[in-house]
């Protein structure tokens, strides 16, 4: 193992300042130098971004229309952004973890001290999930969902702003704890006792729990919201198996969120009170019980790894029927599997810790069960592959990452079934041959969905599509990228190399590890691709617009309206009549309304959702570092700003007739433009 | 579907199209039963908690030791007369009284003030007598799960005193009754949720 020479980078509490709690300038870390270089590029990068913002005068705009909006389009696309920033983040991450593993052998121990690495690893896992996947699959849902069933916008408008400034709030606590103070070096559930007040005393873990807490509860709330929605405000003649299965499979999510999250916010409250209050629930002593931090964890883990891939399940199979030019094949036998997952989803938590000696009929019961998922999903992957058969399949980009995913997935599915029999899983167990099998199914399954997504629905959002050639590298430098990153983490596994190790004594390891360190960078080049395809899209935007606001012959209601959607997205609500309603109403020759528009009732936008995102964060910050006074002032000041807003009435108002006739007149000047 | 159809202008094809504004359902009251569902998670897992480690007293005081059952009855009762005069309340708001409707939600604040004037009066007397929650794991899951519910209590009271001013300013408008039943919705909830911990702590406590 590495020398322990590091110090223990956790500040000394033994004195508390009464005005900056444990804050003090030893909390930055300015002997680290990784950290103080991360530290400048990040300031400057920071900063050339507030100059520009401050030069094109551009703050006043970014605030009325976008920090304060209500607009479900535009909170979606500020999730989509902060997903990929936090995905920038968690590269790094991956890729300092890849190249610390490549080199870390024998005499040599890399450049990583073991208390960065720790801290590295569980940031990785902890940004990847709730601040990249997250935002991911709510953003999608926020812009597509509303749009698919034909409503004007999300049931309670001025929550969803809410919810992604509070989501934000978590992403800077834990984007601060890279600067000041640590991160958890506890792994990304910070299982007790490590991340008790014993053995965890910095403030790592509490910027672990506080970040937690005040994203989840932006995500509980974004669910209750879109849950509402899909059951109060779907067009006329819309049944709940008229959805379209994207919506079918948010709705899923959301009963998920609703029903795992609180577990999570209580849980965390439980951990958090032993390690400030000093209460005993998973302390090794005074009756605490560890373990049932373990269970309770999983429970909301489990439905949350089924959060995050339904509604990728539903972008696969709005892709695969759009671009095979048929129905979806089985859409019913689609719901069934949908809602299956979902009440399995409950039962199979503790197949992540087979090992912890609940005895043979437990584990015999929740490897069955895990079991029992995969013939939903089998059914799924049948579905998508029958609808492409004797289909008009056009490789588009969004059709080239749903494949890359059914080839990956399946790879992913299959080591699951070997982890989910209890006696494999005994050998298997926090080995690299489980990091293989998760990232397997969440890059195969999330991130290629969110991309498959990403480029679906992007013409829809800006009005031009992606640029198909950047599209293919970027699809390439993933897909192989993958390959090479994580088979030879299949394999290590097998030979039982375990998961949070920064140093190994064996030197014939050294080249799977190489080749691994290899395949993250070829995701970085994946990763770089995208970025590019986005500014060309960009620059080329007026060769690749798309004007008829359906661009890939699409089936369900979003492509019924233009492209990028008006603010109140439909001047007159569709009347549905099939499960593709907008296939059949392109099929039974109906004609756009070009007269007879009337005023149309909206939400007001409101800066109370940002305001009080931002209280929570600074009321998180003085938690992490028990600055008991501004942590108080803070409380008092949130419920003080919620009441306030409570007085305000003033939420809504009409779009005048006049600009809605405006709207649609440039509409239908553009569709006949373009020949419609 | 119940929506407005009023001479649909024929040509735009309205075999697709709603004609007229569309306005669906409002959905504060499922969004907020949504809410206090997940609330009930939350006690859920803090039940489980107790019902894990509510045994484990590390050498210290157990229910039979601590709890005052009497003390507890009372305490019951006013959260339960709370209910039904929360109750009146809306009784009297569907009879558009609104002063009627005040009085008794001042009462059932006063009730619920009592109420938590003695579960802080109880702890205090805990705490005090070296029984707090850092003591052992039952009395850790013991504070959490009662407190929880108590500042739940807390939180209805604040949201109370608030209601009570915008009744004033406004009156039974439609907005003011759709807060009014969201906040008997969470009263009610609180008082079932009671019923658990009297029976689970307590009750259940005081037999072992």
């Amino acid at each position: 193992m590495t020398i322990a020479s590091e110090p223990n980078s956790a500040p000394a509490q033994l004195h508390d300042s009464v005005f900056l709690g444990r804050l003090s300038l030893e909390s930055i870390p300015y002997h680290e130098p990784i950290i103080l270089v991360t530290f400048a590029v990040a300031g400057l990068l920071g900063l050339s971004l507030l100059v520009w913002i401050t030069r094109a005068r551009a703050w006043g705009w970014l605030w009325r229309d976008w920090f304060c909006t209500i607009d479900h389009k535009k909170i979606g696309v500020m999730y989509m952004v902060l997903g990929f920033v936090m995905l920038i983040r968690g590269f790094s991450d991956a890729i300092m973890m890849r190249a610390q593993q490549a080199m870390a052998f024998g005499d040599a121990n890399g450049y990583l001290p073991p208390h960065h690495y720790d801290q590295i690893f569980t940031a990785h896992g902890v940004i990847m999930i709730f601040f990249v996947a997250m935002p991911f699959v709510t953003g999608l849902m926020n812009y597509i969902v509303p749009l698919q069933i034909g409503a004007r916008d999300v049931a309670f408008p001025f929550l969803n702003n809410f919810s992604f400034w509070m989501t934000t709030a978590g992403a800077v606590l834990v984007m601060l704890s890279l600067f000041i103070g640590e991160f958890a070096t506890t792994g990304w559930l910070a299982y007790p006792p490590l991340s008790g007040a014993a053995y965890s005393p910095g403030v790592g873990v509490d910027y672990y729990i506080w970040a937690l807490q005040i994203a989840g509860v932006g995500t509980l709330l974004s669910g209750v919201n879109l849950l509402v929605t899909i059951i109060k405000m779907r067009a006329p003649g819309m049944g709940l198996m008229q959805m379209p299965i994207f919506t079918w499979t948010s709705l899923c999510t959301n009963v998920l969120i609703v029903a795992a999250f609180p577990v999570l916010t209580a849980v965390l409250v439980l951990l958090a009170l032993d390690r400030t209050v000093g209460t005993n629930f998973f302390t090794n002593d005074f009756g605490g019980n560890p373990m049932m931090y373990v269970n309770l964890i999983w429970i909301w883990g489990h439905p949350e790894v089924y959060i995050l891939i339904l509604p990728l399940f539903g972008v696969f199979s709005e892709v695969v029927s759009t671009f095979s030019g048929k129905r979806l094949f089985g859409y019913a036998s689609m719901v069934y599997a949908t809602i299956v997952i979902t009440i399995l989803s409950y039962l199979v938590w503790l197949h992540h810790f087979f090992t912890m000696g609940s005895g043979a009929s437990v584990n015999s019961f929740f490897g069955i069960t895990t079991m029992i998922i995969s013939i939903p999903t089998g059914a799924k992957m049948f579905n998508w592959l029958f609808t492409m058969y004797r289909g008009r399949i056009r490789f588009e980009l969004p059709m080239l990452w749903t494949m890359g995913f059914m080839f990956t997935f399946v790879i992913g599915g299959m080591t699951g079934v070997l982890l989910a029999v209890p006696p494999a899983d005994f050998v298997l167990h926090n080995s690299l041959f489980l990091i293989a099998h998760f990232h397997n199914v969440i890059i195969g399954g999330v991130v290629f969905g969110v991309f498959a997504g990403v480029s679906y629905w992007f013409p829809k959002v800006f009005g031009y599509k992606l640029d198909v050639f950047w599209g293919r590298v970027s699809f390439w430098c993933w897909q192989i990228g993958f390959l090479f990153a994580f088979m030879p983490l299949y394999i290590l596994g097998l030979m039982g190399v375990t998961r949070r190790v920064s140093h190994f004594e064996d030197t014939s390891l050294q080249p799977w590890f190489i080749v691994a360190a290899f395949g993250a960078v070829l995701i970085g080049c994946g990763i770089l691709a995208m970025l590019v395809q986005f500014r060309v899209s960009y620059v080329r935007r007026e060769s690749l617009r798309d004007d008829s606001g359906d661009p890939w012959n699409g089936r369900t209601l979003e492509w019924a309206t233009s492209s990028p959607p008006p603010d109140y997205n439909f001047a007159f609500t569709p009347r549905v009549h099939d499960i593709d309603a907008w296939w059949d109403m392109k099929r039974g020759g109906y004609q756009r309304p070009t007269t007879g528009f009337l005023a149309i009732h909206m939400p007001k936008n409101t800066p109370a959702g940002i305001i009080l995102a931002g209280i929570s964060g600074v009321m998180g910050f003085a938690l992490i570092w028990h600055i008991w006074w501004a942590a108080g002032a803070a409380f008092a000041a949130l419920i003080a700003t919620a009441i306030v807003h409570t007085f305000n009435l003033d939420r809504d108002y009409h779009v005048p007739v006049e600009t809605v006739t405006a709207v649609e007149d440039l509409r239908t000047r553009q569709l006949a433009e373009a020949g419609a | 579907m119940s929506s407005s159809t009023i001479s649909p202008p024929a040509e735009t094809g309205n075999r697709y199209l709603v004609s007229g504004e569309h306005h669906p359902a409002n959905g504060t009251m499922l969004g907020f039963w949504l809410y206090l569902m997940s609330d009930c998670l939350i006690f859920a897992v803090l039940f489980a908690m107790y019902g894990v480690v509510g045994g484990n007293y590390a050498a210290g005081p157990s229910p039979k030791d601590l709890f005052d059952l009497e003390l507890v009855a009372v305490n019951t009762a006013m959260l339960l007369l709370s209910s039904i005069t929360y109750g009146m309340a809306m009784l009297e708001m569907q009879r558009h009284r609104v002063k009627p409707t005040m009085l008794w939600l001042a009462v059932t604040g006063l009730f619920g003030l009592a109420f938590v004037g003695i579960e802080m009066y109880e702890f205090h007397h805990l705490i005090h007598e070296g029984a707090g929650p850092q003591r052992s794991a039952f009395l850790s899951a013991f504070f959490t799960l009662v407190g929880t519910h108590g500042l739940h209590v807390s939180f209805g009271i604040v949201w109370l005193v608030v209601l009570l001013t915008q009744l004033g300013r406004w009156g039974l408008t439609a907005a003011n009754r759709r807060r009014l039943a969201c906040l008997s919705l969470f009263w009610h909830f609180l008082d079932v949720i009671w019923i658990g911990v009297f029976t689970v702590v307590y009750l259940m406590g005081a037999l072992r």
